[in-house]
């Protein structure tokens, strides 16, 4: 350990891999008997950017808090690299974390508050002037360690945080809605910048969020959590395009649902009617026949299908009526009734080239069965 | 230590301890143990000497309650309670009277906020000996106020404003306004801006808005004013003494009559109904809605 | 409502808060003057201006004296309340429902028992064991009395730490006990100095209890101008008074600004 070394790893030290691997398993948490966590198992993988993504009151935080140390779990375990950690004080689990509204330390200085975790690591003064240097160079804000947080943008704090939470090399970093009170411009930049972050660390990140956005452009991995429990785990284009259930059919970007009756299973297709039209759907279930099912289409995959020529085995159709047309910009958003009456919504990308559809009008709609999933 | 530390350079990772079972004690403890001082200190040199003097009144010289048994029928009692009562009544509807309007104009203004806040906190903090002799300069016979009617013609010759129950009066009014000021200040801020807007909009005139919105909203600041005042009023003391009629003294000033003459028992009883009355208008006052809150004012 | 008369209202309404505005200000004001008096006895207006005053009371050890063991018991005031006061108020908010509501109960007492009560209290027990007239026995019933103002400031501030902050440092590596130390105790600093000043105020301006505890052996400021008060009303009060009020400006303005930093350390 004699030759000095920085926040960023050696390409030796990087193939040994960095990350923390960390698994929950049963892990639960109840106030008053009232569970928030229910019962959480996830195994994240060494170097992973994982996302624990809901809507508030999911358990998501709370989850988060149990990792940490600042929440004890009424049972169940969280272990890091195979230890348990349950026992074991915030202060000793060497986990980065950043937190909400960023936790700066108002009385002191953006250098100090870097330094905070070094100093509490006895790292010699020289040593860490040297590492919250470079640590204000990886966060692209040099020059910036004697101002007081308060003299910053709120960007800026992020970047700060960030700093604080990872100049200690820890293996693991935890986020809570690190990015809630920035504006769009801004968390579009830093959530790019927080991926270069965990490409270049290659350390463990799990971000919790209510942002779906957020958590599709940075994640590795997504588990989406809903009731304390978590509803599906899966890199974001699965959970995008092979949504498990209706929650999170309707929770990650927009779907229709049509409900629907089964009447066969054709290979890996279902085979279901829905008012009265034959449908085809992908499905990882086989239901019997007269099951009611539920099935689930995006929006920006229907289109409208004036000539009949798209019909085929691969494509569903459907004749409806436009109830609703609202011109949004980059796109166009319908909304239409099929005959028995459910709502669907159709985006279609908007080109001065392209017809606009007119209130009341009868039109059929055609997509894929491959978008087309049991639900 | 969990996390293996064969990739972090050893002086980053703090070495394991173990966590007794007295330190996972210790935490619970702590608060206790932070205000013990404070609590015994208390205990010690404040609430043990009041409560001994108290018991003066039930012990001296064997257990009975003849001290209080007296007192309904004890005429210079029954005058001085009558005067305390009287005066603080007097002094806590002259300050509601004085008090509200600045309350007002305090929450609403802006720019001119620090001066009036400056206007209200210096005399607040001014030695109550300090506020008392300046209305001793002013009320006496050759002080500010007669020069200045006998200059107006509207007297002939100095009149006695000085050691009257008037001039105790004016001077309390004048010393405790403050205290009434503050908490209905509070209040009114708390006070939705757009309520006031909203009344408005919908035809209210600013009577209207100040009747229907503002004042019943400011309820719970003006019944905490008025227990302050009219509990601080009760034990007065100096100001009393200092500008008042030396016939009609206050509660306070017949228990240091007492005292002084080491009457014990008797200034015992005095103060056991001082401290009643005190305690039993905070007990009516905290079930009002909204005063606990209130009540917590800030005195800076 | 027409627009001259919302214009005449809004006059009327600025008059009448003026007037009472000077009422509060205008008794102190005319202390200030009197206090430059050149006449050998209380009149208003003064017929000239002068220090004489001042030089009355600087050069009187009769002053001077109970200036100073004013100024040392509330130096010491500021010291015990601040102390203990800052403990309890870290301590009690984490203390069991029923001890908390007891404890500060007992500790804010002070602010609204009969002051008379905790005077004549404590000069009953004390002059059991001979401390009357000394500056120890009214040390210890001024900090009573000044305790409150102390726990009140710092539960305040205490009161205002985003529970992030000692979450944050925790996280970071600081154990709980360097946790309070480096984040906590910084962050309340500025509400425990602001206790501290107005103990210090609570204790300089405290009449009724030095009037029994003083005996002849300990006479406190306040209590040096209450004996004159009885005899005679010369501008000598005048001067001290001033000098009293621009003491109390003067810490007042500190505690201010200590206030603002409070906010500054907040909003963060």
């Amino acid at each position: 350990m004699s030759e000095p070394r920085g926040i960023l790893d050696s390409p030796e030290e990087k193939s040994r891999g960095r990350g923390a691997s960390v698994s929950l398993s049963d892990l639960e948490k109840s106030y008053a008997g009232v569970a928030a966590v229910a019962g959480v198992s996830l195994d994240i993988r060494s170097g992973e950017f994982l996302t624990l993504l809901g809507p508030s009151g999911s358990g998501k935080t709370t989850t988060l808090m149990m990792i940490a140390g600042f929440q004890a779990p009424t049972s169940g375990d969280i272990t890091i690299d195979g230890a348990s950690v349950v026992a074991t004080p915030p202060y000793r689990r060497n986990i980065g974390m950043v937190f909400q509204n960023y936790a700066l330390f108002p009385h002191l200085t953006v250098a100090e508050n870097i330094g905070f975790p070094l100093k509490q690591r006895g790292v010699s003064k020289q040593e860490r002037t040297r590492l919250v240097g470079e640590a204000l160079e990886l966060v692209h804000l040099p020059g910036y360690g004697g101002r007081y947080p308060d003299q910053l943008s709120g960007g800026q704090q992020q970047r700060v945080a960030l700093a604080r939470a990872i100049v200690f090399k820890p293996r693991l970093l935890l986020m809570d809605e690190p990015l809630g009170a920035l504006d769009k411009q801004l968390r579009e930049n830093l959530q790019l910048e927080m991926r270069r972050l965990h490409a270049e660390l290659s350390i463990t990140f799990i971000l919790v969020t209510h942002d779906q956005d957020e958590a599709l452009t940075m994640s590795d991995r997504i588990a989406v959590m809903n009731d304390g429990s978590v509803a599906q785990v899966g890199r974001p284009e699965d959970l995008y395009d092979r949504p498990c259930n209706r929650f999170v059919a309707g929770f990650i970007g927009e779907s229709n649902f049509l409900p629907a009756a089964v009447r066969g299973v054709e290979s890996d297709v279902v085979v279901a009617e829905c008012d009265g039209v034959l449908m085809r759907a992908v499905s990882s279930v086989r239901p019997a026949s007269g099951t009611k099912v539920t099935l689930a289409t995006r929006p920006e995959r229907l289109r409208f299908a004036d000539r009949p020529v798209e019909s085929g085995l691969g494509v569903n159709r459907m004749s409806v009526t436009v109830s609703e047309a609202v011109f949004a910009g980059e796109r166009c958003r319908y909304l239409l009734k099929t005959e028995g009456g459910t709502s669907m919504v159709l985006k279609e990308a908007s080109s001065a080239a392209v017809r606009r559809r007119a209130v009341g009008e009868r039109v059929e709609i055609a997509w894929s069965v491959a978008d087309t999933i049991v639900v | 230590m969990s996390v293996p530390t064969t990739i972090l350079p050893s002086r980053l990772v703090r070495g394991s301890r173990e966590w007794g079972a007295w330190k996972r004690a210790l935490p619970k403890l702590t608060p206790l143990l932070l205000a013990a001082p404070l609590l015994a200190y208390m205990v010690v040199f404040y609430a043990v000497p009041v409560v001994l003097m108290l018991l003066r009144s039930l012990n001296d010289p064997n257990w009975s309650l003849d001290h209080y048994v007296g007192l309904p029928g004890d005429t210079v009692f029954l005058r001085t309670f009558w005067i305390t009562l009287s005066t603080s009544f007097v002094v806590t509807l002259s300050t509601l009277v004085l008090g509200y309007p600045v309350a007002l104009a305090l929450s609403r203004a802006r720019s001119s906020a620090p001066l009036i806040l400056i206007l209200i906190l210096l005399p607040l903090w001014t030695s109550v000996l300090v506020r008392s002799y300046a209305w001793m300069v002013l009320l006496g016979r050759h002080g500010l106020i007669n020069e200045a009617l006998l200059a107006l013609g509207l007297l002939e010759r100095p009149t006695r404003l000085l050691n009257t129950t008037l001039a105790t009066e004016i001077a309390m009014t004048h010393i405790l306004l403050p205290y009434m000021i503050l908490p209905i200040a509070n209040a009114l801020r708390q006070v939705d801006p757009s309520l006031a807007r909203a009344a408005a909009g919908l035809g209210a005139t600013p009577w209207g808005i100040f009747r229907q919105v503002i004042l019943p909203q400011s309820m719970p600041g003006v019944a905490a004013g008025v227990l302050l005042v009219f509990v601080l009023a009760l034990g007065s003391y100096i100001t009393p003494a200092l500008v008042g009629d030396s016939r009609e003294i206050t509660l306070s000033m017949l228990i240091a009559q007492q005292v002084d003459q080491l009457n014990w028992a008797y200034a015992a009883s005095l103060s056991a109904v001082l401290l009643a009355t005190a305690l039993g208008l905070i007990a009516v006052a905290q079930r009002l809605p909204g005063v606990g809150n209130a009540f917590r004012m800030n005195l800076r | 409502m027409s627009a001259p008369r919302f214009l005449l209202t809004r006059l009327l309404a600025r008059t009448v808060v003026g007037s009472i505005l000077l009422f509060l200000a205008f008794p102190i004001a005319v202390v200030f003057v009197v206090s430059f008096s050149s006449a050998n006895y209380l009149t208003f207006p003064p017929p000239a201006f002068g220090l004489k005053w001042y030089v009355a009371y600087f050069g009187n050890a009769d002053w001077l004296g109970p200036t100073w063991l004013s100024i040392f018991v509330a130096a010491s005031v500021v010291l015990l309340s601040t102390t203990l006061g800052t403990l309890a108020a870290i301590g009690i908010p984490r203390l069991p429902g029923p001890l908390r509501v007891v404890a500060s109960g007992l500790i804010l007492s002070p602010l609204i028992v009969p002051v008379i009560l905790v005077a004549i209290g404590i000069y009953y027990t004390f002059s059991r064991y001979g401390l009357i007239g000394t500056p120890i026995a009214i040390v210890l019933a001024h900090t009573c009395l000044a305790v409150p103002f102390v726990m009140t400031s710092v539960s305040a501030s205490l009161a205002g730490i985003d529970s992030r902050l000692e979450q944050a440092a925790l996280s970071l590596g600081a154990t709980p006990v360097s946790t309070f130390w480096q984040v906590t105790v910084p962050l309340i600093r500025p509400g425990v100095l602001v206790g501290a000043l107005f103990a210090f105020i609570t204790s300089f301006d405290e009449v009724v209890v030095s009037l029994f505890l003083s005996g002849s052996g300990a006479i406190t400021l306040p209590r040096r101008m209450w004996d004159d008060l009885q005899f005679q009303i010369d501008p000598t009060i005048a001067a001290v008074s001033t000098l009293m009020v621009v003491l109390t400006a003067l810490l007042l303005a500190s505690a201010h600004l200590l206030r603002k930093r409070t906010e500054r350390l907040r909003t963060m």
